[in-house]
């Protein structure tokens, strides 16, 4: 199945990716590469088998409910593009 | 005879018997590096006055007869991915090219606690994603051997830097075959862990299922060495496996008896190079010769590794990298640009009476997120997260994403059958030697076909080693791959040391002159 220029402009927004148009037309050919080949899956018949998504299929693994330190908030907001004395700055949301 | 040609274990000798200190041996690997790296590019960065302090500080330990870890005074270069305090964890990303970690991932505490010298920081393929280091923001790295074509990757830069002396230990991650890839390419070995052996905690996530971090060398000895330090339940990573950890040095000194090696039937099919096939049926008589028994096994969905691993693994990265939104860290594009986009396309719209599209315009909040990730990521990264949000997205998934991991159960009872057949895989690493850079610049999916012989261990979570095994008559090197089961890492150094004990191919370096 042919992947469509609309359609990868879509996934671009669901990515969050702002593509160029020369980006797009790149992306579409490539990507239409990708999916027809990985497309060969279909060859096989996987009906009764059960997915496996992780190596060991280990369960959940909980700690101890106690209160332990995290990073400490300026560790952590040191990184920020934009911050101010305790939060990100981030542009408005709601409009002015 | 240099301490930049000597391994990691002769250097700990050098140590131990006072003929070397740390400080000698990091200011010579520090040398080497201002005469050769602006030529091969491995690593991103180093700083030779906090590796002298750290060397200094072991050799003071020394000294005063306190105790040493395992890795006392040895320099390592470190895959610029995997978190450490205070220093840049770039992922070779603009998108983080400022970002400094405020925390140890558990393997840089472990070398730590191992006394060992963090001496800089490798290059790599952005975010772990691509197979020749030429998709790192900021510069390609070139194979040691030959500087025109590439030193294979992610790992590109790690296994670099140990081909070209720069370091004699690195570390290295693989998540489709990232560390044997780069090391056959660049005629070291390295040793990808048994899924939930070494600690993921403060590796930055690509595929979370699939990766897993793994010493890079030129011995299996070397390698041994470093894994012992790394590898090890930690409670901090959720999918570290509660296993003990074996002596795997002490598992490299017995001979070789009773191994059966299986021969994997659909890695020697069209597509393999000659000159690397017949380096790797060499190396599988010198096992015989050795006494190992050697079978025919099938691995029957193989040929489908790689397209459930290119679906698996963005569909991974895709979430993983939604983290990179230009408002936690990293780059953030221009916001009064945006503003100003916004306003601007939002009065056109008005004007032309277009009142519904107008209100369903990217909120500048949206454009913030999409033109920072935009401008931070390369071309490598965004085909991925784009091919695994396709994958993930509504009405797809079923066939793309869930398709993929019922292949990849049969890819895992494929090497649980074999397994029962032999105690080891025994195959080549790659399909061809060390490619030319740029060769495959437009064409993504023969790249991806380059994995091969390597994704299938990632989707099954089994270990895999690579070791020199030979040279093309143009003098690249090749690589044979072994194969294990997820918590067999001693009988795959094992296997490895025994032929590393009987040839010489781990010993060449290559002819990269000073200057």
């Amino acid at each position: 199945m042919g992947l469509t220029r609309d359609q990868v402009n879509k996934v671009a927004l669901l990515a969050r990716l702002d593509l160029t148009e020369a980006e797009l037309a790149t992306m579409t050919t490539q990507l239409q590469a990708i999916v027809g080949y990985v497309e060969s899956l279909g060859e096989l018949n996987t009906d009764a088998i059960t997915p496996l998504s992780h190596p060991h299929e280990v369960s959940n693994v909980f700690r101890d409910d106690t209160v332990v330190p995290s990073l400490d908030r300026e560790a952590i907001l040191a990184n920020a593009p934009k911050r101010d004395a305790e939060c990100y700055l981030v542009p408005a949301v709601l409009g002015e | 005879m240099s301490l930049i040609n000597l391994t990691a274990t002769e250097l700990l000798g050098q140590m131990q018997s006072g003929q070397a200190t740390s400080v000698d041996i990091t200011r010579a690997f520090i040398e080497r590096i201002k005469q050769v790296d602006g030529r091969v590019g491995a690593l991103l960065r180093y700083d030779a006055d906090s590796a002298l302090a750290q060397a200094e500080a072991v050799d003071r330990k020394r000294r005063a007869k306190q105790p040493l870890g395992p890795l006392a005074g040895l320099p390592i270069a470190v895959k610029d991915l995997i978190c450490s305090t205070g220093e840049l964890t770039t992922c070779a990303s603009k998108i983080l090219k400022d970002f400094r970690a405020p925390y140890d991932a558990t393997v840089i505490m472990r070398l730590k606690g191992a006394d060992a010298v963090l001496l800089g920081r490798t290059n790599l393929d952005e975010f772990a994603m691509g197979g020749s280091t030429e998709n790192s923001g900021f510069q390609p790295t070139r194979n040691p051997w030959d500087l025109s074509r590439s030193p294979g990757g992610s790992s590109g830069g790690s296994a670099a830097a140990v081909a070209a002396s720069l370091a004699p230990l690195s570390l290295g991650t693989d998540t489709g075959g990232s560390i044997r890839q780069p090391a056959a390419f660049c005629g070291i070995t390295g040793l990808k862990p048994g899924y939930g052996r070494v600690s993921r905690f403060g590796l930055v996530a690509f595929a979370s299922s699939l990766d897993q971090i793994g010493p890079m060398a030129w011995t299996v000895e070397d390698a041994a060495l470093l894994l012992g330090v790394i590898a090890g339940h930690d409670p901090r990573d959720s999918t570290s496996v509660n296993q003990p950890v074996p002596d795997y040095l002490a598992a490299l000194r017995r001979p070789l008896d009773g191994l059966t090696l299986g021969l994997v039937r659909e890695h020697f099919a069209a597509g393999l190079d000659g000159e690397i096939e017949s380096a790797v049926r060499e190396a599988i008589r010198l096992y015989e010769s050795l006494g190992a028994k050697v079978k025919e096994v099938s691995l029957p969905h193989s040929k489908y590794g790689v397209a459930a691993y290119y679906l698996v693994a963005p569909c991974e990265a895709s979430s993983n990298l939604a983290r990179y939104d230009g408002i936690h860290y990293g780059h953030r594009a221009d916001e009064k640009a945006i503003q100003a986009e916004f306003e601007a396309d939002r009065k056109q719209l008005v004007a032309a009476g277009k009142h519904e599209a107008a209100e369903r315009l990217d909120m500048p909040l949206v454009r913030l997120y999409r033109r920072s990730r935009e401008e931070g990521f390369g071309p490598e990264v965004k085909r991925r997260i784009m091919l695994g949000t396709y994958a993930l997205s509504a009405g797809y998934y079923d066939a793309y994403y869930l398709k993929a991991l019922k292949v990849r159960r049969l890819i895992q009872q494929d090497y649980l059958d074999a397994f029962k057949q032999c105690e080891l895989l025994i195959g080549p690493v790659t399909t061809t030697p060390a490619i030319k850079l740029g060769e495959n610049a437009n064409n993504p999916l023969a790249m991806y076909l380059l994995d091969l012989y390597t994704v299938t261990a990632n989707l099954a979570g089994v270990a895999g080693i690579s070791i020199p095994c030979g040279f093309t008559k143009a003098g690249l090197p090749i690589g044979l791959q072994l194969q294990g089961a997820a918590f067999a890492e001693d009988r795959l150094l094992h296997a490895a040391q025994q032929y590393q004990a009987k040839t010489d191919w781990h010993q060449k370096r290559p002819a990269l002159a000073s200057g």
